[in-house]
């Protein structure tokens, strides 16, 4: 018989594996009921026309690009640490997000009446291209230190972010562009936000290679002695982390810090074996999207913070904590 | 057997091998030796694919290796870098798990988890098997990298200075191992090592370079004499011969290094 210290043992385990999903289906929960219209559990069980109108169509559509670009973040921000092998570096700090943006004004300008889809796939291309440029970059330093290669990226970054800018300026598209950019999920109802879903498959296909970005992380020396394609796997890690940045962006907007907070608090809990610990960045990056959410909501009911705020300020502070902790 | 013919390596204008011939006999360890600069790990690399040659062939039991797909030349041939600098945090059992990624693609079989069991259990790493690497020793972490080479189990292993950061106990243990590895499991392994001492009391063959091309290759006994590693090395050795082993006195010299 197992002793009792034993037993409690496998009984903590249990529950420390079971906190991450088990906060996210709460989150859940509680983002489907805050909101302005009031919708009682008690009023869908009646099968009110009114409560289920808005369960499908506004809360369970913001509920699903919450999760989405929760998920998405947090994924790309680990793929993307694993191909520049530098934990601080996420889209944002890369010139990935820029380069969306940047995708996103020439779509609005050439064809103002297009879809979502079509202004995600130039910002795709943008992203893909302008993140390929960044590896190379970083890949003939001759020196590899850790502050220099994020740095190197904010600076690549704000290039880009300074060309898409004079972009938006000489076209008359400043304003607007500073509305949209704003992480924001107060718009998301449903028929305006399904391209986030593109986020799916992108997950699904990170999990699939997971042991193979796991490998990028050690070094392209490491990989290729392993018996991996070390250039093709880089550029589907690339693809994907694109892909990602241009579905949330479109639908949803910036949201910051989402991919260089959860992969580095995961990591340090459960270390870097992407496919042990890609289902807690998933659920994490999910759940800290949905807290912020549910913050903005709440903060100046009736009314909403957009997320990109309280994602700054959450994220930032996390952030913080976390920088502080390695130092000791 | 790994056949190398008129191989040359140059960065620019700056050639770093030039026409290199050798072999490396299966089931053999070979140590390639030789001064600082000479070419040992370029030589290294080149056979492991890591680095393209400029002109020349290496043939793996008459294969050319430029024609086999990565996939396939990492089932025949395992490489451990000098100081491989990974600051991931893995478990030791992960990163040697890692080692069966060529033969598993990630889906580990039992006959995968037994080489992997092997593996830790042949360095003696079972205290370490859930130690994370970004905290471990450099001389245990090297053990682990090791390991995961060894769990690759490839009919060819390249080390480059597998010695590297080890203490003295260290060092036998990882030059037994590798004995061990060509007498009982008739592996082929090539090694990069500076201990003059370690290299002629392991090896079945030396390869000594010197100024990117091949000085001297044989034997030990053919290669390990006063005449010869004075040449290669620059220094007055006294080559002194015992029950147990060979050694190699080179610490004091009679007058300034030539």
């Amino acid at each position: 018989m197992p002793s009792r210290e034993v037993c409690l043992g496998v009984g903590r385990a249990a529950v420390k594996r079971a906190t991450i999903p088990v906060a996210f289906t709460a989150l859940c929960l509680v983002s489907l009921t805050v909101g302005v219209n009031r919708m009682s559990l008690m009023a869908l069980a009646s099968l009110s026309d009114e409560a289920w109108l808005t369960l499908t169509a506004s809360r369970l559509p913001r509920l699903a690009a919450l999760v989405l670009t929760g998920v998405g973040l947090a994924t790309c921000g680990v793929i993307l640490q694993h191909v520049v092998r530098n934990r601080f570096v996420e889209p944002a700090t890369t010139g990935g997000l820029e380069a969306a943006k940047l995708g996103i004004l020439v779509a609005l300008s050439v064809a103002p009446a297009s879809g979502a889809l079509v202004r995600a796939s130039l910002a795709l291309g943008f992203c893909f291209a302008a993140s390929l440029i960044y590896v190379a970059l970083i890949g003939r330093l001759q020196v590899k230190n850790t502050i220099l290669v994020p740095v190197i990226g904010l600076m690549y970054g704000s290039v880009l972010g300074a060309i898409a800018e004079f972009y938006a300026y000489s076209r008359n598209m400043l304003q607007s562009m500073q509305g949209w950019l704003l992480g924001d999920f107060s718009k998301i109802v449903e028929g305006n936000y399904e391209i986030v879903w593109l986020v799916l498959p992108v997950v699904c296909a990170a999990y699939a290679f997971a042991h193979r970005f796991t490998l990028l992380g050690m070094g392209s020396d490491v990989a290729t002695s392993l018996g991996i394609s070390y250039r093709a796997m880089v550029a589907l890690g690339l693809l994907l982390v694109s892909t990602t940045v241009a579905a949330t962006v479109v639908a949803v907007g910036a949201v910051p810090f989402v991919g260089l907070v959860v992969p580095n608090v995961v990591a340090l809990r459960q270390g870097d074996n992407l496919a042990r610990t890609l289902p807690s960045v998933a659920l994490g990056g999910a759940s800290l999207v949905l807290v912020c959410d549910i913050l903005g909501r709440l903060l100046i009911y009736p009314f909403e913070v957009p997320i990109g705020l309280t994602m700054g300020g959450v994220g930032g502070l996390l952030f913080l904590l976390l920088i502080v902790r390695q130092r000791r | 057997m790994i056949k190398v013919t008129a191989l040359a390596k140059s960065y620019g204008n700056r050639p770093i091998l030039s026409d290199v011939r050798a072999e490396f006999s299966s089931g053999h360890l070979t140590s390639l030796i030789g001064p600082n600069g000479a070419g040992k790990s370029t030589l290294l690399m080149l056979i492991a694919r890591l680095l393209a040659p400029t002109s020349g062939i290496i043939t793996i039991d008459g294969t050319d290796i430029a024609s086999l797909a990565v996939g396939d030349y990492a089932k025949r041939v395992a490489t451990l870098r000098q100081r491989p600098d990974c600051n991931m945090r893995l478990s030791v059992e992960e990163l040697v798990t890692f080692g069966r990624f060529p033969h598993s693609r990630g889906r580990l079989t039992a006959e995968d988890r037994g080489a992997v069991n092997e593996a830790i259990a042949f360095l003696s790493l079972e205290p370490l098997r859930n130690a994370l690497i970004d905290e471990i020793s450099g001389g245990q972490r090297q053990m682990a990298f090791l390991a995961m080479t060894i769990a690759q189990e490839t009919q060819c292993l390249l080390l480059d200075e597998p010695l590297n950061n080890l203490d003295m106990k260290h060092a036998v243990q990882i030059m037994q191992a590798l004995r061990t590895l060509c007498d009982e499991l008739g592996r082929t392994v090539i090694a990069v090592i500076h201990d003059i001492n370690f290299a002629a009391n392991y090896s079945d063959h030396i390869v000594a370079m010197k100024d990117g091309a091949v000085h001297a290759a044989g034997s030990v006994s053919e290669v390990v004499t006063e005449s010869g590693l004075g040449e290669l090395y620059g220094l007055d050795l006294e080559i002194v011969e015992r029950q147990q082993g060979c050694l190699c006195n080179y610490f004091t010299q009679k007058g300034k290094t030539r």
